[in-house]
């Protein structure tokens, strides 16, 4: 318990000692959400209704698409885990720990950015807490789970640039925090129902702010924990310790699997 | 009594095509330390990564105290102690978090005085980033032996260290030396070697070329002693004067340096030659090659028998 605990203590501190970190948990997220609440709200009335999903659905986006991956790589790259397996530290611990502390930074933004958007930007409150809870974690948890296991299978730096921005711009574009699902072209909008941002939206519409949603929120709510349910299943598999190990117990490509859950909602809801 | 504490057998490892370690064996006592030398590519890390449990062998046995380092990575974690040559730690991590960090892990209590010993009291909350090489061996050094481990690997553990610190270093391994821990080194460091090691073995592409304590492996190698003498006269000036089994003679600084493949007669033949002249010693100092000599000659031998090969 205390190795998890101390563990748990540096990672959550490196979260916010750490530039790129502090940056993608903190200051992209609050400064983005700070510049849509004086643009958006000026040009499109109707994004105040959904702004605390929207912001809280690009925080999550951008502290585990952009901050979770590239830390671990380079930490496999620098041979820290080499130090880590020798002193007995556990994969999953290198793994779950840095996804928990994560998720701790994105609880910190989402009470920030509740707490203040009402004041600021007279955005509304969810109506069902619990819904809008339940909806955080299981978006926290898909997208964390995602993010892990692009640091896991990206053999470099740059990779992980490239894995990370194929779900990271999509869902900018798509994921239904700028525009409406409702609005997309019909086969944009199969498409989009591939990422997690359209189906937290959906969730949060449907669960936790009384909206319509556009399809089953409940079968959205699945969907995202199935999906964080194999992303974590397959990082912990596919983890290696060491770059210059040339064991590796599965193909990369099997992280695609992880994206299963979103492709079978695509069909069924 | 025989008391092994690691124990390889037959150890192959490959990596494609290319064989690193070719079916060696060997095995250490407790409380030695067992230098383990040879050039870059010799095998030196493929066989001690594998005992550290870090590669899985392509053949053979390993145990380290019993244990199985491939398959019981969890009881290996408390009984060995890592100095890896490389590996890092996270940038922010200060100092004393990393001692916390690691210790917590070992199930011990953080070892402080440990930062302190190896130099490191000042740079306690330095992160690790900041830290100079040197000092990011020692504190790799302090973090491998906090938990106390019967079993410690030092991989160049003087690598990169100021003048200085390898006397420090060379004490601590005394000490956990004194307190029954084995020691396996792997140094490019003859000297090094030479002096800390009870028993060494000279990897060469992959095999054992020869193994044994620095002074049998010294004196069996065909490297000539250097007796170095200097008289008050000139009696060994004559150039026609010969010693039993010198087979070099120089004359340099005074002294006159005789090259013999078998020290005590030259010697004795020396010194009574010397008191037949009615001459009076000055200095005497018979040089026994070095390991480092040793060294070279069983590489040169080895590289000679199988074509000059690298």
């Amino acid at each position: 318990m205390s190795a998890f605990v101390n563990h748990f203590s540096f990672e959550f501190r490196t979260g916010i000692r750490n530039k790129t970190l502090l940056l993608m948990n903190y200051l992209f997220p609050l400064g983005f959400y700070a510049m849509m609440g004086l643009v958006m709200a000026e040009i499109n009335p109707d994004f105040v209704e959904t702004m605390i999903p929207a912001m809280v659905v690009f925080a999550i986006l951008a502290a585990t698409m952009l901050g979770l991956p590239d830390p671990l790589v380079t930490a496999r790259e620098a041979g820290i885990f080499r130090s880590y397996k020798i002193n007995g530290v556990p994969a999953i611990s290198i793994l779950v720990i840095p996804a928990l502390t994560t998720i701790l930074h994105m609880v910190v933004v989402t009470v920030i950015i509740t707490a203040t958007a009402p004041l600021l930007f007279d955005a509304p409150l969810p109506v069902n807490w619990p819904g809008f809870v339940v909806t955080f974690l299981a978006m926290a948890f898909a997208c964390a789970g995602l993010g892990l296991l692009i640091g896991v299978i990206s053999p470099s730096s740059r990779m992980t640039v490239l894995w990370s921005q194929l779900i990271f711009l999509p869902s900018m574009l798509l994921g239904g925090m700028m525009l409406p699902y409702s609005l997309l072209p019909e086969t944009v909008r199969r498409i989009a129902q591939l990422l997690p941002a359209i189906q937290a939206m959906n969730a949060f519409r449907g669960l936790a702010h009384g909206l319509t949603a556009d399809f089953d929120p409940w079968g959205s709510l699945i969907v995202l924990l199935a999906s964080g349910v194999l992303a974590f299943g397959l990082a912990i598999y596919l983890f290696n310790w060491d770059r210059r190990n040339t064991t590796q117990r599965g193909h990369p490509l099997l992280a695609l699997l992880a994206l299963l859950p979103y492709a079978v909602g695509m069909i069924l809801l | 009594m025989k008391d092994p504490v690691i124990s390889v057998r037959d150890f192959r490892k490959t990596y494609g095509d290319f064989v690193a370690v070719d079916g060696i064996s060997f095995e250490v006592q407790r409380g030695e330390i067992f230098g383990l030398l040879g050039p870059n590519g010799a095998g030196k890390t493929s066989t001690l990564e594998s005992l550290e449990g870090l590669r899985a062998p392509d053949g053979g046995s390993l145990q380290v105290m019993g244990v199985n380092p491939a398959r019981q990575s969890r009881k290996l974690r408390n009984v060995i102690g890592v100095q890896l040559q490389t590996s890092g730690l996270p940038d922010s991590i200060r100092v004393d978090e990393a001692m916390k960090f690691f210790s917590a892990y070992h199930r011990v209590a953080p070892r402080y005085d440990l930062l302190d010993r190896l130099g490191l009291a000042e740079k306690r909350r330095a992160r690790y980033h900041q830290l100079s090489t040197g000092l990011q061996r020692r504190l790799a050094l302090a973090l491998a032996v906090a938990h106390d481990p019967p079993v410690l690997f030092l991989d160049e553990p003087t690598a990169g260290l100021d003048v200085p610190s390898p006397v420090e270093l060379h004490n601590l391994m005394r000490e956990l030396q004194a307190a029954g821990t084995t020691i396996i080194l792997a140094t490019h460091d003859m000297a090094e070697a030479e002096e800390m090691s009870n028993r060494v073995a000279i990897l060469l592409r992959g095999k054992i070329a020869a193994t044994g304590t620095p002074l049998e492996l010294t004196a069996t190698g065909a490297g000539l002693t250097k007796v170095s003498v200097r008289t008050k006269g000139s009696s060994l000036s004559d150039p026609a004067v010969t010693f039993p089994a010198v087979s070099q003679r120089v004359f340099k600084d005074e002294y006159a340096i005789y090259f013999s493949t078998d020290v005590g007669p030259t010697v004795s033949a020396i010194i009574a030659h010397v008191e037949a002249q009615e001459d009076t010693l000055i200095d005497l100092r018979v040089e026994r090659p070095s390991l480092e000599d040793r060294f070279l000659e069983i590489t040169r031998t080895e590289g000679t028998n199988t074509g000059g090969a690298q």
